[in-house]
């Protein structure tokens, strides 16, 4: 859709799928899988990859044209996810970061405190900063406010595949937002996808509902279309909910009948 | 300069390139092994676990194939290596329980049981009082298991030593030196210089060098998909006798996502692995890696800590890009491959042997070898182009 483009600090996205790459069975499986998903915009964990590396998911992000967007998983610290984030610049050649703070490993639950602080200083840093955070509305403007590029709310813990468990923080979040809003995590199948674009997200970032399907490349089409579905739905404008039935045929001009003349069957 | 010639010679002697120089040479072809420390390679890191049902994959049903016909060669090929070398292989046929710590794990666990069921795959369900009856060790938690009566277990290690000595034993010339570069004369490979400038000329040249595969010198762009390094942290345990047996056959669990593995062996040795690294050729050991994997296996079973922790290594398994190995002729006339094996060279090192000394000695790749020809990757990139 040319004339539906998603912007991230200045920069423009065809496709509001992004992709991670974690849990993939093979480096095959998941460049099958992203070429499907149409995704212009991929996340790799920095602790886990190392650029030099011949035939590394990298060279399959760079042989699709698929921008990298390096993330901080694993950090449990400000103090980490900084330092990840550097190492990632220095090793990327790339300013953008997808900031991960995680609380504890049992829900990989983003720790507000340490993210904000990161973000803050990642910002001043120079820079462009995608935070996955809680699906808190104050959380997400404070995120915004230090200078972050979009907003990542959680729809449901990491891999949990629960879907958006907040559909109504996640219009706040939306309503107050300026800069996009991504459902990070918890997407589980197409609906989810479709569900976060209905609500207003600008976009839809998922790995474990592709990656870990049985036919990794078939749900990763299914996941495009859902996102553009969801997004046109959006933009269409939907119906608003009745509580009884409203006849989609009109009732005017119908012939009304008096008994007498009512023929015999 | 010395120049020598035979009518096989094998880069790399790991497992994989000990096993097919071992098997060429038994079909009465002269062979060279080209490699500055023999017999270890990744193996020497590897729990050894033999279990292709247990660790299937989605997508992957014909790498099952060939790691359950390989599975399947093992016990009489570790019979015969100890006959050929004198020396033990450690083969244990000891079965493998695959366990669901939660609820969340036992799902997954259990979409694993219902796709070994549609494949016709002989595993069978056990709740999680049943798993601990086998395995009292295990923790309370425990909600269920998968066992799988033919997935057993080697020494990694036993089968690199006893596959040099068999070798020795068949009259394979060892060649103590790295591989400086691969030498092609006319489109064809014809051997390779040794460090040190000696030349080996050979009819066919076979590639078996693991993660380094690739980046052999010489190599012609495109011959070989890249075969990536993908570091394994490997934590090597005794079991005292008096705690004996403590495990009685190959455990693997999901603890929270994250997989796990703890392979006993006859002599009291216990191998708990292994973490998933792309971080190219560094076999550092981190303290994250050796905390992981005792966090895990202490979730998974708790008297883990009273156990002596006697080794803490790292190896390289070599990736192909679909996981599977590559094997048998390559585009470059005279240079068969026999590497890409990943997580699974311990396993496959019977069939691939059988297989590529077929090759080698007949001109012919067996049927089973067919699906893991290392062209299907620039066929792949051929009728990509034609769409």
């Amino acid at each position: 859709m040319a004339d539906d483009i998603l912007t991230i600090a200045g920069t423009p996205f065809g496709s509001r799928l992004i992709m991670g790459t974690g849990g993939a069975p093979s480096l095959e499986v998941l460049e099958q899988a992203l070429k499907l998903s149409g995704t212009e915009l991929t996340t790799v964990a920095m602790r886990r990859v190392d650029p030099t590396v011949k035939g590394s998911v990298l060279e399959v992000l760079a042989r699709n044209s698929i921008r990298v967007l390096p993330n901080t998983a694993g950090c449990f610290t400000a103090g980490e996810a900084v330092l990840t984030a550097r190492l990632a610049r220095e090793a990327l050649g790339t300013d953008w970061v997808k900031l991960e703070v995680v609380a504890d490993e049992r829900t990989l639950l983003p720790d507000p405190v340490e993210l904000l602080d990161a973000a803050e200083i990642l910002v001043d840093d120079g820079f462009t900063v995608l935070p996955y955070t809680n699906d808190d509305p104050v959380l997400a403007r404070k995120l915004e406010d230090v200078g972050c590029a979009a907003v990542m709310p959680l729809g449901s813990p990491i891999g949990s595949g629960l879907g958006i468990r907040n559909p109504h923080n996640f219009q706040l979040i939306v309503e107050n937002a300026g800069v996009p809003v991504i459902l990070d995590a918890g997407a589980g199948t197409a609906s989810d996808a479709a569900f976060a674009m209905e609500l207003g997200c600008d976009a839809v970032m998922l790995a474990s509902a592709v990656t870990r399907a049985q036919d990794p490349a078939l749900m990763a089409d299914a996941m495009r279309r859902a996102v553009e579905a969801g997004r046109m739905a959006r933009r269409a404008g939907r119906i608003p909910r009745r509580f009884h039935a409203e006849a989609s045929s009109p009732l005017e001009g119908r012939a009304q009948l008096d008994h007498r003349e009512m023929p015999a069957f | 300069m010395l120049r020598t010639h035979t009518d096989v010679l094998v880069v790399g002697g790991g497992i994989i390139g000990l096993a097919v120089a071992w098997r060429t040479a038994q079909r009465g072809l002269g062979v060279a092994v080209l490699d500055p420390d023999p017999g270890h390679g990744a193996a020497q890191v590897a729990a050894g676990m033999l279990a292709p049902v247990t660790e299937l994959q989605y997508g992957e049903e014909p790498l099952l194939r060939l790691g359950m016909a390989s599975n399947a060669r093992y016990a009489d090929f570790a019979a015969e290596l100890e006959q050929a070398s004198g020396l033990p292989t450690g083969y244990r046929a000891c079965g493998t329980l695959a366990v669901a710590l939660d609820a969340d794990d036992r799902a997954e666990l259990q979409d694993l049981y219902a796709f070994h069921q549609r494949l016709g795959l002989t595993s069978r369900w056990l709740t999680g009082r049943e798993t601990r009856r086998l395995e009292p060790m295990l923790a309370p938690s425990v909600r269920g298991a998968l066992l799988v009566e033919d997935d057993h277990q080697v020494d990694g290690r036993r089968v690199g030593a006893a596959l040099l000595e068999a070798c020795r034993r068949a009259g394979v010339d060892l060649v103590a030196a790295r591989a400086e570069r691969l030498t092609v004369e006319h489109g064809r490979a014809t051997g390779a210089v040794a460090e040190g400038g000696r030349e080996l000329a050979a009819d066919q040249v076979v590639v078996a060098a693991g993660s380094r595969s690739h980046l052999l010198p010489g190599l012609p762009e495109g011959v070989l998909p890249p075969v990536r390094p993908v570091k394994g942290q490997v934590l090597r345990l005794r079991i005292p006798p008096v705690y004996a047996p403590f495990l009685s056959r190959n455990v693997r669990a999901v603890v929270r996502g994250c997989h796990i593995y703890l392979v006993p062996r006859e002599d009291g040795e216990l191998v708990v692995g292994a973490t998933m690294e792309e971080l190219g050729h560094d076999t550092t050991v981190t303290a994250g890696g050796v905390y992981e994997l005792l966090r895990d296996a202490h979730e998974l079973i708790p008297g883990i800590t009273e156990l002596p922790l006697v080794e803490t290594s790292a190896g390289l398994r070599p990736g192909s890009p679909d996981n599977a190995p590559l094997l048998g002729p390559t585009a470059l006339d005279g240079l068969v491959a026999a590497t890409g094996h990943f997580r699974n060279g311990v396993l496959l090192a019977p069939v691939t042997g059988d297989l590529v000394a077929e090759y080698l000695a007949a001109g012919r790749l067996p049927e089973l070898g067919v699906p893991f020809l290392p062209t299907r990757f620039t066929r792949t990139a051929a009728q990509e182009a034609l769409r």
